[in-house]
């Protein structure tokens, strides 16, 4: 074959290029590898992050129940107006003209769906879509049926806009009742709480915040179903890949009696109302209450059967989101913080409903029951001078008179005579201070362990806490015992004086326990400072033989599907070293307080020969205000099964203001009208026997939907009535 | 079968001649390069289905029909072939005859893509609609007609006058015949630069990238001096510096060489493209995630897959195996093309078939380089498996002319 000499070289350069080819090759294989098999387990995660997402669907949460089976809260079906963002991203202009369209429809600004939607980060605040933006947004919750068919109907005009059912909060308020503290409320998860480890929350989910729906919230929320989309490049999900159902949350039964709750309510209202037509002869001045609070406790379980705080709010506020001026308005002092539930976070001076503490103490000392002690107008201590009430005195009585007739002198002297035996001003060295440990056994001064968050544990004060408060706050002290309280002068010198005075004896003697200390606390004023919670255990301890019971709201848990999860069984905290004899008489002298003593008024058409009942009155003085009405009370006397405190701050005597409202709690209890017990008119004489029955298909053993009765009756804005001047004052 | 059939039957008459000199030892038929066709019809094979795989759930470019794209991948393949064998069948003279015809022509087609007939598609206007959803991309036959006008320019020689003077000259090497003279290399050169500068106002970039490496590879193997070579080399990157300087660059193309140098930059615009084409192939391990079940590829997630990307179909969906399988077709594709331009016996068949194997050389490893990030982003396709016309025409054409230049260079 003839090669011109010139192709040779040519063949050698064409023998070059074939090695670049091959080395081009080679490149290519090399790092075709290095990607699929040296580093492809780093990508196949990364690609897997890359086209998956998780798109939760909330679980529907427990109902709360009351202890036969009526809906304190629930949920109600709305029509909810949704949002999904990647299918508006594909519309022109990013859907404008479609927000356009849907805000027109649901009569809202256009830029408030625009902020509904935009998805939070940490430069969006709320307004936003904290959850994913592959799950449609809620734009609109409880949309009319009507815009709901408009949406649905007209598709074209709405590309990816749905109106679907979804479940809201709803407080059905059998017979009326509000119970909005004890319930608590929903917020969104906060971001803290998204990130913080051991939490399975979802960013769209509602957290209890306060009262039930916080304390039980991992029961009641269930767990939301989650399913992992694959998505592709613009967000559109191509797949489902995994799916889990919700599980929807259990109800929680408790010991709440609707009915009786109601009654409490409006008892508790109607005593706060009628405290503002009461003239006080201290004050010179018409009752203000504004706040107060009612406990109806199961003597022989801890249950709470009602739990009323005033002033209350409407817990519907929350749904949807609460906008900032309500919040505020929850929460300001000026509107009584309707937030707080008085019930268990209320701290208040008991009065004389402290005596059967007392009493109980000195009996476990060796004070006898059948003693005779001295009822004298007052009561010198060192240099003061510690009266009776509006300076009665009885002479030497009985100690069930006394106690009948609340004669505080009796009870100074008997504490100062405890407080000598512990050495007085030089305490010897274990003081046995009776009162003190008789009150902390009781559980007072100590969170009670109710299964509500936020409890106050009130305050007994004794030596060690005199020390420990003195050495905290001495330099306070000392700096007001020296330059007084400018600024509480500029408005109120007398105030600031006698501010300036206990600052002055606080620093200098602060942390001793002083007789005057031991006398007051012997009749529940001074260091002494309770919740009505603390205060109806301890009448329910003293009452039952001294089992001290916790509290509780819990009676059990149960599937939706009305499956028993769980039954609480009482816990009993202590048992208080309450003899059977000590036990007896303060039972009789408390039953002969309803009769013959400073309840006597409040029982005057009460069937005490039927069922027996157990009062005591309080009436506690607190500086520069009207004295804090309260009123403790155990029914039956004979077979104690509830105990009852109601205390009203301002409201005046516990036995004019207090006792009344729940004497007619009891009535409504024990279906007592007219002085008589009605057969079938009793809501709850003994509480229910057994666990509601919950159908198969969630259906309640009640009837739904109750007679609405909000608000309760509000009072009046305090103005000086005409009747009331010469209204009578029975004894505290 | 047939020919068991015709060998029973009696005279053999003047088609029954051709085909059996055809199949003679030496024949047409024993002397086509059958590995080199095989390989680039498997490609366009493989293409086929990867083409279908990224297209059959994306509506919005189907119409509906999830085999829409799979039956154009194979129409144009078909046609392709056609033209393959047409080109083959051509006389050689005839190759070369025709060789301004294409160049003008392509030219002419670049011109009218910078004329308001061209369609903008990505920022570069590269397209003229034909209407019907017919549109051609006159770059793709830019590069053949630079092919085979570098490899005519490069291979004449001036003839050499039967002087004593002359003769003396090329005997102690003044003249020397082995290697292309000044004015060709600068004419080769112009004929490289003019469609060159052309396609680089579209702008594209990949196209001008190919034929710069078409016009360095075929200059070396034309035989030209080093020093030249060396000059050469000097001018075209002052050149590339001249033109990123005075901003004779597109921002978008900068910014993919910005990409290129840094793949984490900015992994939802500019890095877009690499990250999400380097997921895609690294997902795919050892075998693959199997056909059709790519999750990148489902999501479409890299975009241009059935085009420019399409190599990560490839890697996702068959895996390393796939790959090097792929890499293997374009192996063989290139080695019998080199095979081909040393087996020629003339210098312009050998530069047609160097030119190819260049062309073909470069495209593929900027293609696949690109999607594995180890070149930077430019709009080229995957030799016969990219989804597109122009460029499977222009490849199966550049198929024929090593056919044609093989059976050429065999034939006795």
């Amino acid at each position: 074959m003839y090669r011109p000499q010139r192709l040779e070289g040519a063949r050698a350069r064409l023998g070059v290029v074939q090695v670049l080819v091959l080395a081009l090759l080679a490149t290519l294989g090399g790092r075709l590898w290095y990607l699929q098999v040296r580093s492809g387990a780093q990508f196949q995660a990364a690609a897997a992050a890359n086209d998956l997402r998780s798109v939760s669907t909330p679980a529907v949460r427990g109902d709360i129940l009351d202890d036969q089976g009526h809906p304190l809260v629930a949920n109600k079906p709305t029509l909810e107006v949704t949002v999904d963002l990647s299918t508006l991203q594909q519309q022109p202009h990013g859907g404008i003209a479609v927000l356009d369209r849907l805000a027109s429809v649901l009569g809202v600004p256009e830029s408030q769906i625009a902020q509904k939607i935009r998805l939070c980060s940490s430069k969006v605040k709320q307004p936003c879509w904290p959850g994913s933006p592959y799950q449609p947004v809620p734009v609109a919750t409880d949309v009319a049926q009507s815009i709901g068919m408009e949406i649905l109907e007209d598709h074209d005009k709405f590309p990816g806009v749905t109106a679907q059912a979804a479940a809201t909060r709803t407080y059905p308020a059998p017979f009326g009742v509000n119970a909005a503290q004890m319930l608590g409320y929903l917020s969104p998860v906060s971001s803290s709480e998204l990130s913080k480890a051991g939490n399975d929350y979802q960013p769209t989910d509602m957290v209890g915040r306060a009262g039930l729906e916080q304390e039980y919230d991992s029961i009641l929320r269930g767990e939301a179903g989650v399913s992992e989309v694959a998505v592709d490049n613009l967000g559109r999900a191509v797949r489902t890949v995994s799916q889990t159902a919700p599980v929807p949350g259990d109800d929680i039964v408790t010991t709440i009696d609707a009915h009786v709750q109601a009654v409490a309510e409006q008892q508790l209202a109607a005593a706060i109302q009628s405290a503002h037509g009461v003239w006080d002869t201290e004050t010179h001045s018409y009752g203000k209450a504004d706040s107060g609070a009612v406990v109806v406790l199961n003597v022989q379980t801890g249950g709470v059967v009602a739990m009323a705080s005033y002033p209350t709010y409407d817990p519907n506020v929350w749904t949807g989101g609460i906008n900032a001026q309500t919040y505020a308005r929850l929460t300001s002092a000026a509107a009584g913080t309707p937030l707080l539930d008085r019930g268990y976070q209320g701290e208040y001076p008991p009065g004389s409903t402290f005596k059967a503490v007392t009493t109980s103490a000195m009996l476990q000392d060796g004070f006898p029951a059948d003693g005779t002690y001295d009822c004298s107008t007052d009561f010198p201590v060192g240099n003061q001078d510690f009266h009776n009430f509006e300076g009665e005195a009885f002479g030497p009585i009985t100690l069930k008179q006394a106690i009948e007739v609340s004669c505080d002198t009796v009870f100074y002297r008997v504490a100062y005579q405890m407080w000598l035996k512990d050495g007085g001003n030089n305490p010897v060295a274990h003081p046995s201070d009776p009162v003190q440990t008789m009150s902390t056994e009781l559980g007072l001064g100590k969170d009670t362990g109710i299964d509500l968050p936020g409890e106050s544990p009130g305050l007994i004060q004794t030596r060690q806490e005199k020390l420990a408060s003195w050495q905290a706050n001495k330099a306070d002290w000392c700096a007001h015992g020296k330059d007084g309280y400018p600024d509480v002068a500029r408005t109120d010198p007398a105030r600031a004086a006698y501010l300036k005075q206990i600052a002055y004896e606080n620093c200098l003697d602060g942390w001793q326990f002083r007789a005057g200390d031991a006398v007051l606390e012997a009749i529940g004023q001074g260091g002494v400072e309770v919740t009505p919670l603390q205060l109806a255990r301890a009448y329910a301890t003293i009452a039952n033989g001294g089992t001290l019971y916790q509290p509780h709201l819990l009676q059990a848990v149960m599937t939706p599907g009305g499956k028993v999860v769980s039954t609480y069984q009482p816990k009993v905290v202590a048992h208080v070293p309450i003899d059977s004899a000590t036990r007896s008489f303060l039972m009789n002298a408390l039953e002969g307080v309803a009769q013959a003593g400073t309840a006597s008024g409040v029982y005057g058409a009460w069937p005490q020969n039927t069922i027996p009942v157990g009062a005591k009155t309080g009436t506690a003085d607190v500086y520069g205000q009207n004295p804090t009405s309260v009123f403790a009370s155990v029914v039956p006397a004979n077979h104690p099964q509830y105990a009852i405190v109601m205390m009203v701050p301002q409201g005046g005597q516990g036995a004019q203001i207090s006792g009344p409202a729940v004497e007619k709690i009891e009535e409504a209890m024990y279906g007592v009208q007219g002085g008589a017990q009605l057969a079938n008119a009793a809501l709850l004489p003994t509480p229910p026997a057994g666990l509601p029955v919950i159908t198969a298909d969630g259906l309640l053993p009640v009837t739904f939907p109750y007679p609405q009765q909000w608000p309760p009756v509000a009072p009046p804005p305090a103005s000086p009535g005409a009747t009331v001047a010469g209204a009578a004052r029975s004894k505290p | 079968m047939i020919i068991g059939e015709t060998a029973g039957l009696p005279p053999v008459g003047p088609a029954e001649s051709r085909r059996k000199a055809a199949l003679r030892e030496g024949g047409v038929l024993r002397r086509f390069d059958w590995p080199l066709f095989g390989a680039s019809t498997a490609l366009a094979v493989v293409g086929a289905v990867m083409v279908w795989s990224a297209t059959r759930d994306r509506t919005e470019l189907t119409g509906g029909d999830p085999q829409y794209f799979l039956k154009r991948h194979i129409l144009n393949a078909i046609v392709g072939m056609a033209l393959a064998i047409g080109v083959t069948a051509l006389d050689h003279k005839r190759l070369r005859a025709l060789t301004p015809t294409v160049y003008v022509l392509s030219f002419i087609g670049l011109l009218a893509v910078l004329s308001p007939l061209g369609t903008v598609v990505n920022g570069a206007r590269s397209w003229i609609e034909l209407g019907g959803g017919f549109s051609i991309q006159p770059a793709e036959f830019a590069k053949l007609g630079i092919v085979m006008a570098l490899a005519m320019i490069l291979a004449y020689r001036p003839a050499v006058r039967r002087s004593k003077g002359m003769l003396a000259q090329i005997e102690d090497r003044r003249i020397d015949d082995t290697r292309p003279g000044g004015r060709a290399l600068v004419l080769a050169l112009l004929a490289a630069a003019v469609p060159m500068g052309v396609i680089s106002m579209l702008p594209d970039l990949g196209s001008t990238m190919v034929i710069l490496a078409i016009t360095g590879g075929m200059v070396v193997l034309s035989g030209v001096r080093l020093r030249r070579l060396a000059l050469l080399t000097a001018v075209v990157g002052a050149g590339a510096f001249a033109a990123v300087k005075l901003h004779l660059l597109a921002q978008h193309q900068i910014n993919r060489f910005a990409a290129f140098a840094d793949p984490n930059l900015d992994p939802q615009g500019v890095g877009y493209n690499t990250h999400q084409a380097r997921l895609a192939i690294g997902a795919g391990g050892v075998f693959g995630q199997g056909l059709f079940k790519g999750t990148q590829t489902n999501g479409q997630f890299v975009p241009e897959q059935q085009t420019d990307f399409v190599f990560t179909v490839i890697g996702e969906e068959l895996g390393l195996v796939g790959g090097l399988a792929v890499l293997a077709l374009f192996a063989i594709v290139l080695w019998r093309g080199c095979v081909i331009a040393r087996q020629a016996t003339e210098t312009f068949p050998m530069l047609l078939a160097g030119g190819v194997v260049c062309w073909f050389a470069f495209q593929m490893f900027e293609n696949v380089g690109m999607t594995m990030g180890i070149m930077p982003v430019a709009g080229i396709p995957l030799p016969f498996v990219s989804y597109g016309g122009s460029s499977m025409f222009a490849n199966f054409i550049a198929i024929g002319i090593l056919e044609n230049v093989r059976l050429r260079s065999t034939a006795r």
